[in-house]
This record gives structure tokens, sequence and C-alpha cells, in this order.
């Protein structure tokens, strides 16, 4: 049984649903961080598929930046979320009305 | 063969654990499973050929970024119970569904047209991780120096945003006493 490209396609579209649902779904800050996670965990599959399939190391390349975006969202997000969580004493999205959105 | 007994078991182990991080009432136990689901994605990245990719994402989510989010819940009261949204279920997974599956097809629309042309074709007889160098320092050179100066900017707001006034808290103060906090110094 031969793996092809759409095998890692439909396992990226199970994993983005997947983080989709939770970023819907999730009221804490730091669990719907998580779920961003697993979004662009299951696009640099989709890349490093795509890239092995047609022999072009483009899609790598682009994981790459994936991967250091994260890392840097993570490290700004998180330094966010413990001023708000000194201030206020929770990170739920409920609480976070002071813009009236 | 070993190839599609690996594929399968990996898929079925990251799906599981993927649903288990959204799913759980518990921070750490998401945690948990989402470092664990980093881990067996790395697997593909091996199974793919993209060594590289796949040492780095070990290192860089299950080591730096997991760590990091273990650091941060160490502020966070992560023992008690996540209260959850009360939405409409079919909503949520509809509205997932379909923006996962139009992903797919911007991804799979140039493939269908065959308009997908190797820009950077896989040089024979050189590793990935040659490969990736050749190609990381000279056609993506300055994406990569914008990553870095990115990274250092990252690091220097989670400093300046988690290390300042550590040695008071704010939320055993009033708002007076804060304020007064921000008379004295610029808070933060």
């Amino acid at each position: 049984m031969e793996i092809g490209l759409n095998h890692y396609l439909v396992l990226s579209t199970i994993l983005f649903a997947i983080g989709l649902a939770g970023v819907i779904k999730r009221k804490n800050l730091l669990l719907l961080f998580f779920a961003t996670e697993i979004l662009l965990n299951s696009v640099n599959i989709a890349f490093a598929a795509i890239s092995h399939y047609y022999g072009d190391l483009t899609g790598q390349m682009f994981a790459f930046f994936i991967i250091a975006i994260a890392a840097s969202e993570v490290a700004v997000g998180l330094g966010l979320l413990i001023v708000w969580y000194k201030r206020h004493g929770n990170i739920d999205l409920e609480t976070m009305k002071s813009m009236r959105g | 063969m070993f190839e599609a007994v690996a594929f399968y078991l990996f898929a079925f182990l990251t799906i599981a654990m993927f649903f288990i991080t959204v799913t759980t009432s518990q921070a750490l136990y998401a945690l948990t499973a989402l470092a664990a689901g980093m881990i067996f994605i790395s697997a593909f990245f091996f199974i793919l050929g993209a060594d590289f990719l796949g040492v780095i994402q070990i290192i860089v989510y299950t080591g730096a970024v997991m760590a990091l989010y273990a650091f941060g819940m160490m502020f966070f009261d992560t023992t008690r119970k996540v209260k959850e949204k009360r939405g409409n279920r079919y909503i949520i997974v509809g509205l997932s569904t379909l923006t996962a599956v139009l992903i797919v097809v911007i991804f799979a629309a140039p493939m269908v047209s065959k308009n997908i042309v190797a820009l950077y074709p896989v040089i024979e007889d050189a590793g990935n991780i040659q490969l990736v160098g050749v190609i990381l320092f000279t056609k993506y050179l300055i994406p990569f120096e914008v990553a870095a100066i990115m990274l250092l900017v990252a690091m220097v707001a989670g400093i300046v945003l988690a290390g300042k006034k550590m040695d008071i808290s704010l939320t055993l103060m009033s708002s007076e006493e804060i304020k007064k906090e921000e008379n004295k110094k610029v808070l933060s």
C-alpha cells in the first residue's frame, strides 16, 4: 500500500479541524494557545509532504520560518498573559471586556 | 509497507493526542498531550525525509515551547477545572471542518492545475541537512536574518513583559497602590 500526498493532506485537514474546533471552543487563553500550536503544526505537515513529493525544498524552508514565528509568538503571548494574570487574577476570555468587544 | 504502518500508527497517535489536548478540562493533561503530539509529528518529518525539520521540531517545540508553557503554567492557577464555552456543537464542528477543507483546497489548487515547478530541486547525493544549509544561506538568507531579528525582539518583549516588577504582586495590591506605583515609575 503506497502512502501518497493525499494521505498527508487528509491528515493535515483532520489536525487543522481539531485545532480550529479547539480555538472556537476554548475559553481559557492558555488552552487557546495550545490549539493555535496544533494549527501551525498541521500546516507544517502539509508543507513537508508537498516538499517531499515534489522534490522541492521550499516547503521545508517555510516550515522552518513557521516554527520560528510560533516560538516568538509563544514568548510574547505568554508574557502578556502573565501581565494580565498579575493584574486580574484569571486568564478567561470572558473577563477581557475592557474594549467592549 | 513499513512506511504505511508507520504513517497510520503515528497518524492515529497524533490525532488522539491533539484530540485530548482540545477536549480535556485539565490544563496539565492538555500540556502533556500536546508535547506528545509534537514528538509524534516529528516522526512524519523523518518519514518524509526532512531530517533537519524533524530534529528542529523536537528541539524547538518539545524542548523550548513546551518548557516555556510549563514555566508559564506555574504562574496560573491550573489545578482547578477549566470552564468551557457552551456553544452549539454542530456549528463548531461544521465551521472548523469547512475551514480545514478550504485550507486543503488552497494547497491543492496549484497541484491540480499542474502549476507547481520545483524552484530549488533536490540535488542527488547530498543529504537533507546539506541541502537545507545550501538553500537557507543562499536563497533564503534575508528571511533567515529577519527571523533572527524577530526572535530577538520576541525575547526582549518576553523579558520586559514577564520580568518587570517581579518583586511586587499586582494581584495583591489595590488599584490605588498600582496607580501610585505607576506614577512613581512607568509600570510595564
